[in-house]
């Protein structure tokens, strides 16, 4: 199936955050699944910002129920198309905090039974509509409201769960990791899920200007610095396997880090060495697992030095 | 109006929603730069970039919310923000 | 008409079935359990072409029920208590959300202490939810009530989920004759479900928006509505079930002897069975006792219970489940203070009587002693407490 990059489903006059990423999430994974899907989504963020009652941006048919059963919501509605012989497909778009945490009874039941659904989770790493408070998928050390900085905490104590990793372990099929910073990646990855029969999960990093602190024009570009640090890996995981990595030119962690106010307190007031590599480690580990690394031939050392 | 029961609403509405009026500053196209690689129409987060008949990448102002992705993404620097005018 | 002796739960499975539900979505918790595993075995054996979704928990059954009715199919659950607990939350979108459904509650009481036994306080607490309740006081009502309650929910004047109750253990495991309908029967009295929105790419709409201030007290007032019109509904069902099958639920009260009475008794449930036996002992005795049974709590039959109630001297309640912390000092129950409003105004003494909670026994003499009490005007108590803790 050919993607239809002109296919517009998600439409203007939605309130997202200009330069958000979950709205680009939004848009490009319609143009990915075209038409004929039945969206449903979970309380957060991206719900809020596109259906204020009577203005939906979703020209496709879309259900909200709550926060935490979408993909409950989902097995339902799979299982009614099925019944009346229907080909649509279902999809379900929720944040992180309704898959990391809310969710994972529901998600978990849905992907153990068995049912021809998508998944989609756009991560932007923290409770992003009630203000920025901490998920199962921030970071280490990000700053969030209930995982503020402060004279003795770093902020976020604990490293991002592996939702992916989990969700393989249920029996999907077709896992997969992607950032907006490539949309045709993206795209490709939605595609891929919705075509592969039973439980499926894309995961797409989806940054927030508003919640990580940093100007809206910058949002692939903080995409782009995560994958090249190695704190966001994109890759896919068919029947449990890894398939296939982003590769990339490994940059030391501080260049993401530091062009974000969610890490500002590891810069000021002074450089915090032993926490930047402890998020240094993690990135290291993700590298070593991945085995993503570019490795560059060592550049000639300049004459006379 | 009469409500929808169960707050149901048929796509369309969302425009009525005008998000060009936040904007602060406004992207300028140099199509002549332009190379029509797309990534503008791509990224945007509104959605509001879209090709015309001649193959000009155009954003809807009524729309677009001058966050400037586009700008800073496009690989011809073909695209740049200025502070609007009121 | 054939009489079956069948278990209440059984009889239960089978009225489904000849629903025609296209998804089913249950989570066993007891006493629901026979119901639903019985329909797993119709669907297992083909006499119903069902999607039987084996979810995780009862959050997850009423969701996927959610989603199978926008998705535009009929579907079915059963619960109980702590399981109707756990679908607190869906309950209230669903209603608000206009998605009909019928479920079935094997009424039991809440935790803690746990108690698989009955009485009614998990579908009474979920009074304000939306849904309309009908609650059975024999096994033939409780099935009958299933085809009412998918012709009233899915009609558009009401659009609502319906919860069928009865009582746990009581009656879902006794056995009672039964007359099921054949499917040619239910087929002719309930109609394949039309819904008036549904989930389909060929006419996208977007289901379950948020509502600003701006909207959010309209849809409040249309699904009370919906309720007020309901009343009629299902009058209007019960009326036509009669006419077809001969037996008649357009009533939403039921009076019992009450031509005269001088004291009448209100509850709903099975409780009503022992209730007639005891009114029947006491009319024999002389007493000018009748018994006004609720069939239907949500919506709340104010004017009918008034005119049932017209020309009695006092009103005893059987609330079985108790509204913890309401009425001040006294001991009330939630039925009650829906007695008491509807009667506002009239010099009529509404006394209530806690009875029977966490499934303990209710007996002839409970309830003519409750009546003694009522005449005496000693009420609004727990009734047959344990003296220690007195």
């Amino acid at each position: 199936m050919a993607i239809d990059k002109t296919c517009e489903l998600f439409d203007c006059g939605h309130r997202a955050c200009g330069g958000c990423g979950a709205s680009m999430a939004a848009r490009l994974l319609l143009k990915a699944s075209g038409p004929e899907t039945i969206v449903v989504s979970s309380t957060g963020c991206m719900e809020v910002f596109s259906t204020p009652y009577p203005e939906t941006a979703w020209k496709v048919p879309w259900i909200h129920s709550l926060f935490e059963n979408a993909s409950a919501v989902a097995s339902g509605i799979e299982s009614a198309l099925k019944q009346q012989g229907r080909s649509e497909k279902v999809v379900v778009v929720a944040g992180d905090g309704a898959t990391f945490d809310i969710g994972v009874l529901c998600i978990s039941g849905a992907f153990e039974r068995g049912h021809d659904i998508t998944y989609i989770c756009y991560d932007n790493e923290a409770y992003m509509n009630t203000g920025i408070q901490r998920s199962g998928a921030t970071p280490f050390d990000a700053s969030t409201t209930t995982s503020p900085a402060g004279r003795v905490s770093f902020g976020n104590k604990h490293p991002k769960k592996d939702m992916p990793r989990i969700l393989a372990a249920h029996g999907s099929p077709y896992v997969a990791t992607a950032s907006v910073a490539y949309p045709a990646d993206f795209m490709q990855k939605v595609e891929r899920a919705i075509s592969t029969e039973g439980p499926t999960y894309v995961q797409v990093h989806a940054p927030c200007c508003t919640g990580w602190g940093f100007d809206g024009a910058k949002t692939v570009a903080i995409g782009k610095l995560a994958i090249e640090t190695g704190l966001w890996v994109n890759y896919e995981l068919v029947d449990g396997e890894v398939a296939k990595v982003k590769k990339v030119v490994k940059k030391p962690v501080e260049e993401y880090l530091k062009e974000q106010k969610r890490f500002r307190h590891l810069f000021k007031p002074k450089l915090q060495e032993e926490e930047i590599a402890k998020i240094q480690a993690i990135a290291d580990r993700n590298f070593e697992r991945y085995g993503h690394e570019i490795r560059l031939p060592p550049k000639k050392a300049p004459e006379g030095a | 109006m009469p409500l929808n029961e169960g707050c149901v609403a048929a796509p369309g509405r969302a425009r009525d929603n005008r998000t060009g009026s936040w904007r602060v500053f406004i992207p300028k196209f140099d199509h002549e730069a332009c190379s029509k690689c797309g990534m503008c129409q791509l990224i945007c987060p509104e959605g509001c970039i879209q090709e015309t008949g001649e193959n000009e990448f155009v954003p809807d102002y009524d729309y677009c919310k001058g966050c400037g992705l586009c700008a800073e993404e496009c690989p011809k620097g073909a695209i740049t923000m200025e502070q609007e005018e009121k | 008409m054939a009489l079956e002796i069948m278990e209440g739960s059984i009889a239960i499975a089978q009225a489904v079935r000849r629903c025609r539900p296209q998804v089913v979505a249950a989570y066993p918790i007891t006493p629901q359990t026979h119901i639903v595993e019985a329909l797993a075995e119709i669907v297992a054996n083909g006499e119903l072409s069902a999607d039987y979704i084996t979810v995780e928990s009862e959050f997850s059954a009423l969701s996927a029920c959610e989603g199978a009715v926008a998705a535009g199919s009929r579907a079915y659950s059963a619960t109980t208590s702590q399981g109707l607990a756990l679908m607190f939350e869906v309950c209230f979108n669903m209603a608000g959300m206009r998605l009909p459904l019928v479920m079935t509650i094997a009424n039991r009481a809440m935790g803690a202490p746990l108690s698989i036994w009955n009485d009614q306080q998990d579908s009474i607490a979920l009074r304000d939810a939306g849904w309309l309740q009908l609650y059975a006081e024999d096994n033939q009502e409780a099935v009958d009530l299933h085809y009412i309650g998918y012709r009233v929910a899915e009609d558009h004047r009401v659009l609502l989920p319906v919860m069928v109750c009865f009582d746990g253990f009581v009656l879902s495991h006794t056995y009672e004759p039964v007359d099921m309908l054949t499917q040619e029967e239910v087929d002719a009295y309930l109609p394949p479900f039309v819904p008036k929105f549904m989930l389909d790419a060929k006419n996208p709409v977007s289901m379950g928006m948020y509502a600003t201030p701006d909207y959010y007290p309209e849809f409040r007032y249309e699904t009370d509505l919906a309720q007020k019109r309901a009343l009629e509904v299902i009058r209007e069902a019960g009326r036509e079930f009669g006419e077809q099958f001969g037996r008649d639920y357009s009533a939403l009260v039921e009076s019992y002897r009450m031509d005269d009475a001088e004291t009448a008794i209100i509850a709903m449930g099975s409780i009503c069975g022992t209730t007639k036996e005891a009114v029947d002992e006491m009319r024999d005795a002389g007493k000018r006792v009748g018994l006004v049974r609720l069939r239907t709590f949500r919506p709340f039959p104010t004017e009918d219970l008034r005119e049932a109630l017209s020309g009695v001297s006092r009103v005893a309640v059987l609330d079985r489940n108790v509204s913890l912390g309401a009425g001040g000092t006294v001991h009330r129950g939630a039925v009650v203070l829906e007695v008491k409003d509807a009667l506002y105004g009239e010099p009529i003494p509404v006394l209530d009587y806690v009875i029977g909670l966490g499934g303990r026994d209710v007996r002839i003499e409970d309830i003519k002693r409750v009546v003694e009490l009522c005449e005496a005007g000693d009420g609004d108590r727990f009734y047959g407490l344990r003296t220690e803790v007195l």
